[in-house]
């Protein structure tokens, strides 16, 4: 599947705006792309683990909040992950460092 | 959806406005009743910069009647990039009084109303509750969820744009059936080591693009005409010039448009997005960092005092100007300690000081204690020490 890395964070991809990924659900895919790039890890995820209240993420056009099985959706080959941060004005408000 | 309130009857057309606005009369999706709407509606843009401009000045060559600015800022030279309602000659001028004068040139029949102020939790309501459309042009976290919370209160629909680099985001909050910014984000980010709003740069055709769509969604919603952005979220990337939508769902546990609201008043937002008020009087440490001035840095650098500038700033803007610090991007900072030697002492410089204290901040949870912070940056370098260093 594809991955698209939002701007704010291409510099921890190498710079690249999307990222192909073979994986079985949304959270394999999540964890191959963090695994591959640790860098997004903290950016993505707080401390639990959870996905950050200020980052959404997308299977296709669907927010995956309100999938019925959530992270644990099926993915195929055709489909799009698209990671969403809250933006404002020229800022990119994510942490980018452990504060 | 509410738009524009029916009970009083529509204006008529001027002889001149009929001359005016014989385009849109035409369209039979506009016509002389949707022109006598326009002309009644009452339209608030949050904020007179890169979306406000675009947005204000298509606002009032469509014809929308009453149309509210609220700023208190004043035209700096790099807002022209993208502030297009603004000429080099207001540099220095009131945005407001800027904006005016080109809006009443572009269309003298307008009511503009200025609200000379930043909005704050204490005058939204009393601000917004005059309009039938609020659009909002913030480009901070407090204002955008002060906006969303006082336009879900009052019941009006808030059409939404942000923008970052080449990315921009826009929707239609409606009010009554949501879903609102907080069902898409329930809580803003926290002010991590991240550039702040001046710094993080944007394409200046962005807010145009943006702003624009902003400004038809208005139309739109005052006309009662077409499909608006209510329920999608609209991503555009200027870079790869692709728009995509995405779908928005209301949040039914959303705390503010929820069907139990737990905010039902307006919040201290800069509280909310994690912002320390600012103390009145200049303090020399500032969370535990000293704030060092850069008279105070000349002197050392000319004592010869073995001082460590580190420039967290990125490196085209470090070609713009630098003052012969090592370059370590702020971004990079966690992944490049080692080298930074915790023996000597820092100072961390970036362009305005904001940068730089938050780096500051972070070097010192991680170890360091001979770290400052250069107060005002390079651009306070440029103004006290050495006006040959490029502003920017």
């Amino acid at each position: 599947m594809t991955i698209f890395i939002p701007t704010p964070l291409r510099s921890y991809v190498g710079g690249k705006n999307a990222v192909e990924i073979e994986a079985a659900t949304v959270a394999s895919a999540l964890a191959q792309l963090t695994a591959a790039h640790p860098d997004l890890r903290r950016h993505l995820f707080n401390d639990e683990g959870k996905v950050r209240a200020f980052v959404n993420l997308y299977l296709n056009d669907e927010d995956v909040r309100y999938l019925p099985a959530k992270e644990e959706t099926a993915v195929s080959a055709t489909d799009t992950l698209s990671i969403i941060p809250s933006i404002a004005g020229g800022s990119p408000f994510m942490p980018c460092g452990e504060r | 959806m509410s738009t524009v309130t029916e009970p009083i009857p529509l204006p008529e057309l001027t002889t001149d406005e009929l001359a005016r606005y014989s385009r849109h009369l035409i369209l039979p999706e506009v016509g002389v009743e949707g022109q006598r709407k326009l002309k009644a509606a009452r339209v608030v843009c949050i904020g007179t910069g890169g979306l406000g401009s675009p947005l204000a000045f298509y606002l009032a060559a469509a014809g929308v009647g009453t149309l509210g600015l609220v700023d208190f800022d004043v035209v700096d030279a790099s807002n022209l990039q993208r502030q297009i309602i603004h000429s080099t000659r207001d540099i220095g001028r009131k945005k407001l009084d800027s904006a005016e004068e080109k809006l009443t040139a572009l269309n003298p029949s307008l009511r503009i109303v200025k609200h000379e102020t930043r909005l704050t939790s204490a005058n939204a309501l009393e601000i917004l509750k005059d309009y039938d459309i609020v659009a909002d042009g913030t480009d901070n976290f407090p204002t955008r969820y002060l906006v969303n919370d006082a336009c879900v209160l009052l019941g009006k629909p808030n059409v939404y744009g942000s923008i970052f680099r080449f990315e921009g985001q826009a929707s239609v909050f409606a009010a009554e059936d949501g879903p609102c910014y907080r069902c898409l984000y329930p809580e803003p980010p926290p002010p991590g080591l991240v550039p702040s709003c001046a710094e993080g740069g944007v394409l200046g055709i962005l807010p145009g693009l943006v702003g624009m769509i902003q400004a038809t969604e208005v139309i739109k919603l005052i006309l009662g005409n077409g499909a608006p952005l209510v329920g999608r979220l609209l991503l555009v990337d200027a870079l790869a010039m692709r728009f995509r939508e995405l779908k928005l769902r209301r949040n039914p546990e959303c705390p503010v448009c929820g069907a139990n609201p737990t905010v039902k008043e307006l919040i201290d937002y800069e509280q909310f997005c994690g912002i320390e008020p600012k103390p009145k009087e200049e303090v020399k440490l500032q969370n535990g960092i000293p704030q060092m001035t850069v008279r105070e840095l000349k002197q050392r650098m000319d004592a010869g005092d073995e001082v460590f500038i580190l420039d967290v700033r990125e490196p085209y803007e470090y070609q713009i100007a630098n003052i012969g610090g090592t370059l370590i991007p702020l971004n990079d900072v966690p992944r490049r300690m080692t080298e930074i030697d915790p023996g000597q002492e820092i100072v961390v410089q970036c362009r305005s000081g904001a940068r730089s204290q938050r780096v500051a901040e972070f070097l010192k949870q991680n170890g360091y204690d001979r770290v400052a912070n250069l107060a005002g940056g390079i651009l306070a370098w440029a103004d006290q020490i050495d006006p040959s260093v490029t502003k920017y």
